[in-house]
């Protein structure tokens, strides 16, 4: 339920610039092995782990790679540690036995760039799967963007439970509903799942390679195409990352708009989560109904920006273009009958007997083991945490709101679907104030300056899904030197994989549609 | 249990039908909607802005031709924002799926001069009917036309567009078109994304699995050219390298209509006495 907000105090005027480099956080130098150690206290003192980034300083004018690891204080102060490692040797004592939350960051970059996190409790490949061959690093300088190294043939190892009466369930990389690409490996006694290994990494495109070398308008493109539905999210991190290493000032209806958009995007996914939900149980009636209210949100969207799925609105400096005026006039009457029928459709799913006994109980993740994998979102609401952008660090417009906190205490398959079902009303009212304070006047304004090369900076957006980080560094002349994009499904995917043991084999669907992650914003 | 008693069956007699027309009747598309761009030859005076704003290259300028990749262009209006004479805009064209590859480039002489090539797109006749269509899969394949989606590497956007067939507003169904789960009951293979390298061999052992005849479509500018992906070293630039395709439905992400659209010309393809791109021949039952 939604709770009252607590005063902000100095949070609130969080719009101007200055504000929004002290909120970026400085960098501190560390040594390799105390990353591990550093990230921990904060942790332990309240604070979560945000991201890890692994770096080539060869570009910008060092000799060697480098790690940063980037933690929220207790305060929602950015701490951000980095950590020179020589090329030849370049390896730090792993932080993930320490904070669980980081080990896939780890893996990722032990793919992309050969930074070894030594004693990584599960140091297996992760996105670059059997056919790379081994000491390919594509995210280093030196490794072309465009040069595809030659096929090898390697063994990947799954993780298998072995025992009299165990057996294992391969399921993927293709599935059989119109879904995307991920190989979970089960291993059960009869029904009953002791282990879930999910392997994902298989629609890695090389996104952030490619947008290396792009001038600050020219990634944006690509960085929003991370993920076909989380479009809104991903281009407004990233536009806050150029914008803070810029210091540029959005003008008033620009942050608006933005607010509307990332609403509605919230929106859409939301509702047609709720029905994604039920086709995970063949509960057909409430596919129908919602699958039918996301149509009709698309179509809103499609009227509002040209675009049913919201990409190419949002871009640094402000929105690519102005919202059609039709589609704004025709979005409250809209919204207002879609709040009606979401709300019948809703009700006449938990009014099920035979849904909600599906729902309850299945796909637990307490609250412990979602702080402690650094669950994001729904995900992490669900299970009690409060945690959410909007609030914690407004961004866009967000700070002249009042966002109510959606929470759930039994982290379960229901819990989650309480929450979504709530977001999504609070997103309808959300909606109809932005489009009722939305300005006059411009919608964008070009960027304040050229950053130094070696800058670098962070955005983050409460999506969908959760919380979504862009770090970005410049390179010369307003071009991107590095960028990491961690979504929320990054961060989710190893909590599902948690959420599963204990569960019977054909519940997996159902918990798998009730976190209804992304794997393309994952695997990038 | 009277509340359900309502909710599944009263409530349900009582609402009216929302389903769409297509192809029946043309999409119904909003005043914002981004379609193809289109150029206003008497306009343009060949600066090449739009060359040099284009994302993914999609536009070229030789002599006087001007010439617009549709396979590649992800309808996102840099073109038409940077052209200093507002000799471009995007217009309303959604519907553009093509049987060959060099179909989908478009030219036009930009001096006022005649249109020197279009997208030869659909003979007219191909765009069929809903109860031809019916007609024509059932005489093609003895039954109705089974897909198979095949997500090769994609941002989801495609996915999520193949997907909202399925709902009651687009509802291939009625066309007698359905998804299937296993490749070896599919008829058509719908492929999304650039064909990641981690997705190649279960993308070939997909195909493998299917029934002759078969037939692919590649959806999206990404399946079609790589997109705004083109140039990665973690894939290829779309799945023809791959995988034999038969027809191409260009689009960041095509709308359910233009994959319709696209399905309409893939059983336009299995008419009597054609083959199927990967050389079978198509077998035709009797009505």
């Amino acid at each position: 339920m939604a709770e009252p907000l607590e005063a902000r105090g100095a949070a609130s005027v969080a719009s101007g610039q200055a504000s929004a480099a002290a909120r970026n956080g400085a960098v501190e130098p560390v040594a390799p092995d105390a990353l591990g150690p550093r990230v921990a206290d904060t942790v332990a003192a309240g604070g979560r782990f945000v991201m890890l980034v692994g770096l080539d300083e060869r570009s910008v004018g060092g000799d060697g790679l480098a790690v940063e690891a980037i933690a929220a204080g207790p305060d929602g102060g950015l701490i951000r540690l980095r950590a020179g490692l020589p090329l030849a040797e370049p390896s730090y004592r792993s932080i993930s036995s320490l904070v669980p939350a980081a080990h896939w960051d780890e893996r990722e970059a032990k793919d992309l760039l050969g930074i070894v996190p030594v004693g990584h409790p599960d140091p297996r490949r992760l996105v670059l799967h059997e056919r790379w061959p081994r000491g390919y690093h594509p995210l280093r300088k030196d490794a072309a963007a465009d040069v595809r190294p030659p096929d090898a043939a390697r063994h990947l190892v799954s993780f298998e439970v072995h025992g009299e009466g165990v057996y294992q369930l391969p399921v993927g990389p293709i599935h059989a509903g119109v879904i995307e690409p991920g190989h979970f490996r089960f291993s059960a006694i009869g029904e009953r799942v002791l282990h879930l290994d999910a392997r994902l990494g298989f629609v890695h495109r090389g996104l952030e390679k490619l947008v290396e070398g792009h001038s600050f308008a020219g990634a944006l493109p690509i960085v929003e195409r991370a993920c076909g539905v989380c479009t809104v999210t991903h281009a407004l991190a990233y536009s806050q990352a150029v914008e803070t290493l810029t210091g540029t000032a959005v003008p008033p209806r620009a942050r608006w708009a933005r607010v509307l958009v990332a609403e509605l995007e919230r929106l859409y996914n939301h509702v047609g989560d709720l029905g994604n939900i039920c086709a995970g149980i063949g509960f057909q009636p409430a596919v129908s109904r919602l699958g039918w209210l996301k149509e009709r949100l698309v179509r809103a969207n499609d009227a509002l920006t040209g675009h049913r799925y919201l990409t190419g609105v949002v871009a640094p400096g402000g929105l690519v273009a102005d919202l059609d005026p039709a589609g704004l006039a025709a979005l409250p009457e809209t919204l207002d009958a879609i709040g009606v029928e979401l709300a019948s459709a809703v009700r006449s799913i938990v009014r099920s007997e035979g849904v909600m006994a599906r729902f309850h109980g299945t796909g637990v993740v307490s609250d412990h083991v979602a702080e402690a994998l650094g669950a994001l979102g729904v995900a992490a609401r669900a299970s009690g945490l409060g945690h959410d952008l909007r609030r914690d660090r407004p961004y866009a417009a967000y700070d002249e709101l009042d966002v109510g906190l959606v929470t759930a205490s039994t982290g379960d398959v229901a819990a989650r679907f309480h929450v979504r079902a709530q977001e999504a009303h609070e997103s309808l009212r959300l909606i109809r104030e932005a489009v009722g304070r939305l300005p006059a006047g411009p919608i964008d304004t070009p960027l304040a300056a050229v950053p130094a090369a070696g800058e670098s900076a962070l955005g983050a957006v409460e999506g969908p899904r959760g919380a979504s980080w862009v770090w970005l560094r410049a390179g010369a002349d307003a071009t991107v030197d590095r960028l990491r994009l961690r979504s929320a499904s990054f961060a989710n995917w190893p909590v599902v994989a948690a959420a599963v043991p204990g569960n019977l084999v054909p519940d997996f669907p159902l918990i798998n549609k009730s976190f209804e992650l992304c794997y393309a914003c994952s695997d990038r | 249990m009277p509340f359900d008693v309502f909710d599944r069956v009263l409530r349900p007699l009582r609402s009216r039908p929302v389903t769409s027309r297509y192809p029946d009747a043309p999409p119904d598309l909003p005043a914002a909607a981004r379609g193809l761009p289109e150029l206003d030859p008497v306009r343009c005076d060949g600066s090449a802005a739009c060359v040099g704003a284009c994302p993914t290259g999609a536009i070229s300028l030789s002599g006087s031709l001007w010439t617009l990749d549709a396979g590649a262009c992800i309808f996102c209006g840099a073109c038409e924002r940077a052209c200093p004479r507002d000799a471009i805009r995007l217009g309303r064209r959604i519907e553009l799926a093509a049987r060959d590859r060099a179909d989908l480039a478009i030219g036009r002489a930009w001096r006022g001069e005649a249109v020197t090539a279009e997208i030869p797109g659909v003979a007219a006749d191909e765009l069929l009917a809903a109860p031809r269509l019916r007609r024509a899969i059932w005489k093609a394949l003895s039954r109705s036309l089974h897909v198979r989606h095949l997500d090769a590497g994609s941002c989801n956007g495609c996915d999520w567009e193949i997907a909202a067939l399925l709902n009651p507003y687009h509802d291939v169904q009625r066309l007698g078109i359905d998804f299937v789960a296993s490749p070896r009951h599919a008829d058509l293979l719908l492929v999304t994304g650039i064909m990641t390298r981690n997705l190649e061999a279960a993308a070939r052992r997909t195909y493998e699995a299917m029934p002759e005849p078969r037939l692919v479509v590649a959806v999206g500018a990404c399946a079609i050219s790589g997109g705004v992906f083109a140039g990665s070293y973690a894939g290829r630039d779309g799945i023809a390298d791959v995988l034999p395709v038969d027809v191409f439905v260009p689009g960041c992400p095509p709308r359910p209509e233009a994959l319709i659209q696209g399905l309409l010309v893939a059983i336009g393809r299995l008419a009597p006495g054609l083959t199927d791109r990967a050389g079978a021949r198509v077998e035709t039952g009797g009505e």
